[in-house]
């Protein structure tokens, strides 16, 4: 029983990981319906960034963090501005193909810079985070993680609901044509849903590398996770992404403490596929009847 | 009566026989033949081993990326999975070739057959859903084949992986680069020929046309579903005819290489060739496999001269000018290295009045 509810506690933080890995994700996908494939990268580097104010540069962790979003939010209207705009009005598959360059691109680029080892942040959450329950505990990281997991969740939630930049992102994603000729500015819209969105990802990149130490392989590993995970929730839905990423993570840790290790790495995979084939909009998704 | 043609220096054609013929002008049909001559009478004959290697290698993946290029290319399914069937293909030559103990002219093609039946597993999913979900499909396929290929081992042989000897071919030991150079390169004509002729049939047609406009293709009687299907089946057996012939080329095969980075690969390869393109795909081939020789070149020759530190550092740069190349074409010449030798070839038809 221990050992279950053990489990249990591993897979929700491990599955709220996944879920505010997915965030970002589904911003982009939301406004754009662009499927990002350098979503690893944007993590690796908004935890790289935080590792060098933080660390090398010996900032106080508040002020760090913030210059992060800052940086972050910079970086992704330029990364926008320089790749993405001159592919507006093309092909999807281009665009496509362009995130898959730039994932490439950058994790090449922050290999060089910063090597293929473990780096780590100094312990700066407060202990009285961490909570004991019985043989159970969660740490302090975790309750954060859960905390702006949760958070996150409204703010966007609202934001897609009410602020007129929200509205105008979804307008984009379901028809790009009608939404410009109703006047909206398309082209500024994008370039805020990929600034928000490297924003997200340095958000979970961050709270990523405080858990498992800050490596560019495995972050940019965390960017595939990412694709089981809002498939099961459903694209374009931000409460289905954490859901999916509740039940990935709960998956993830009872296969491997019940069945085998090996196949735990492999099972969102699994489930991804038979998703596919059977309920391919996912738990939340939005339902489009295409019979092509 | 065949007419003679020299280059034409516009739009002549008169039907649409002319406008499918694969060779404009008599000259095309030339160059063909003095290309072959040279690729079977002269390369392998000058060439020292490691060139000979070299050539190998991109025969090999060169058939695999024009098989990718039907998919991306024609049919515009974006597959992340090509990497692990190319694995496929080269482990199902290898257990075919150790275990049932088939010789080598039938390994090969059966490989191909194996793979292609795995591909449309992971193809199912694009019945009902368009490319986004073809590449997540792709991609989970891409890990459960590395899973099943490690973890399958009393198939596999697990992580050690399988060694295949002594292939042979009517006889004549296939051990040496320049006896393999041949089968490859006489592999790679016969794929490539089948390629060029499949996309003017009405295959390659209904393929280009659910790329083009999948809802307007439908509309027009094509079962969109089934063709997607057989696109993507080809594809694959072309991954796996090229993996098998690389199982037999390396002659001991580990799960290592068939990873994601190797489906990034051949994506590379023909976002850089030319998308919907085949001599694209051949033209992708040998610029990314000439970059990554020169890139390691670079790598270790700094470590000889003693900036050992600088050639590790420097070791990540393989991807990230990779990833460069990928994002430059993709900005500046979508269409790719064809384009731009579509380019100078006309820019010098057309001197001096290029306009």
């Amino acid at each position: 029983m221990e050992f279950f509810l053990q489990l249990l506690v591993n897979g929700l933080s491990l599955g709220f990981l996944y879920a505010l890995s997915a965030l970002g994700f589904v911003m982009i996908f939301k406004s754009s319906s662009v499927l990002n494939l350098a979503h690893g990268e944007l993590l690796a580097i908004g935890a790289f960034m935080f590792l060098v104010l933080s660390v090398w540069a010996k900032l106080p962790i508040v002020l760090a963090f913030a210059l992060t979003l800052i940086g972050t939010f910079a970086l992704g209207f330029v990364v926008e501005r320089l790749f993405l705009r001159p592919l507006i009005g093309e092909h999807l598959i281009e665009v496509i193909m362009m995130t898959l360059g730039l994932g490439i691109m950058f994790k090449g680029l922050l290999l060089f810079i910063f090597g293929g080892d473990i780096h780590s942040y100094p312990d700066f959450l407060p202990e009285a985070l961490s909570i004991q329950w019985g043989a159970v505990q969660i740490p302090s990281v975790n309750v954060a993680a859960f905390i702006i997991g949760i958070l996150f969740l409204i703010i966007f939630g609202l934001f897609f609901k009410f602020s007129s930049q929200g509205i105008y992102m979804r307008s984009v994603a379901g028809n790009q044509p009608a939404a410009l000729s109703l006047g909206v500015h398309v082209r500024r819209v994008f370039a805020l849903s990929w600034a928000i969105a490297f924003l997200v990802a340095a958000m979970s990149g961050i709270v990523l590398g405080i858990i498992n130490g800050i490596n560019v392989h495995e972050l940019s590993a965390i960017g595939l996770k990412v694709f089981p995970v809002v498939i099961l929730g459903g694209l374009d839905s931000i409460g289905g992404a954490i859901l999916g990423g509740v039940i990935i993570g709960l998956l993830e840790t009872f296969t491997g403490g019940y069945l085998s290790t090996s196949l735990r790495e492999i099972i969102p995979y699994i489930v991804l596929v038979i998703i596919l084939m059977v309920k391919p909009y996912g738990l939340f998704g939005l339902v489009e009847i295409e019979r092509v | 009566m065949h007419k003679l043609q020299f280059h034409p220096c516009g739009n002549f054609k008169e039907s649409y026989q002319e406008e499918l013929t694969i060779f404009e002008t008599d000259f095309g049909r030339l160059w063909l033949i003095i290309g072959l001559a040279l690729l079977f009478g002269v390369i392998p004959l000058i060439s020292s081993p490691y060139i000979l290697y070299i050539l190998n290698t991109m025969g090999i993946y060169a058939i695999a990326a024009i098989g990718l290029n039907i998919l991306i290319g024609y049919t515009g399914q974006i597959s992340l999975g090509h990497g692990a069937f190319f694995g496929v293909g080269a482990y199902a030559a290898a257990i075919l070739a150790t275990k049932a103990s088939f010789p080598f002219v039938l390994a090969v093609p059966a490989a191909g057959i194996a793979t292609a039946g795995v591909g449309i597993i992971f193809g199912l999913p694009s019945a009902r859903l368009k490319h986004l979900y073809l590449l997540i499909a792709t991609l989970a396929g891409q890990f459960i084949i590395e899973y099943v290929l490690v973890q399958w081992e009393s198939l596999t042989g697990g992580a050690e992986g399988i060694v295949v000897m002594g292939a042979t071919l009517f006889g004549i030991d296939l051990g040496n680069d320049r006896t393999f150079y041949y089968v490859i390169f006489v592999c790679f004509v016969v794929m490539t020929w089948i390629a060029v002729n499949l996309v003017r049939t009405r295959y390659g047609r209904a393929f280009i046309a659910i790329r083009d406009n999948d809802r307007a293709a439908e509309g027009m009687g094509i079962p969109i579903f089934r063709y997607k299907l057989l696109s993507f089946a080809i594809s694959s057996f072309y991954a796996g005819f090229a993996g098998a012939l690389f199982a037999y080329y390396i002659m001991s095969i580990t799960p290592e290489p068939f990873n994601l980075w190797l489906s990034i690969y051949f994506i590379a390869i023909i976002i850089i060739g030319g998308l919907g393109n085949i001599p694209g795909a051949v033209f992708g081939t040998v610029f990314i496999v000439t970059l990554e020789e020169i890139l390691s070149h670079a790598t270790e020759y700094l470590m000889n001269v003693g900036a050992t530190g600088l050639g590790i550092t420097i070791a990540p740069l393989r991807e990230f000018v990779f990833g460069l190349a990928i994002v430059l074409f993709i900005i500046f010449e979508p269409k790719g290295l064809a384009e731009v030798w579509r380019i100078v070839r006309s820019s010098f038809r057309l001197w001096p009045f290029s306009y």
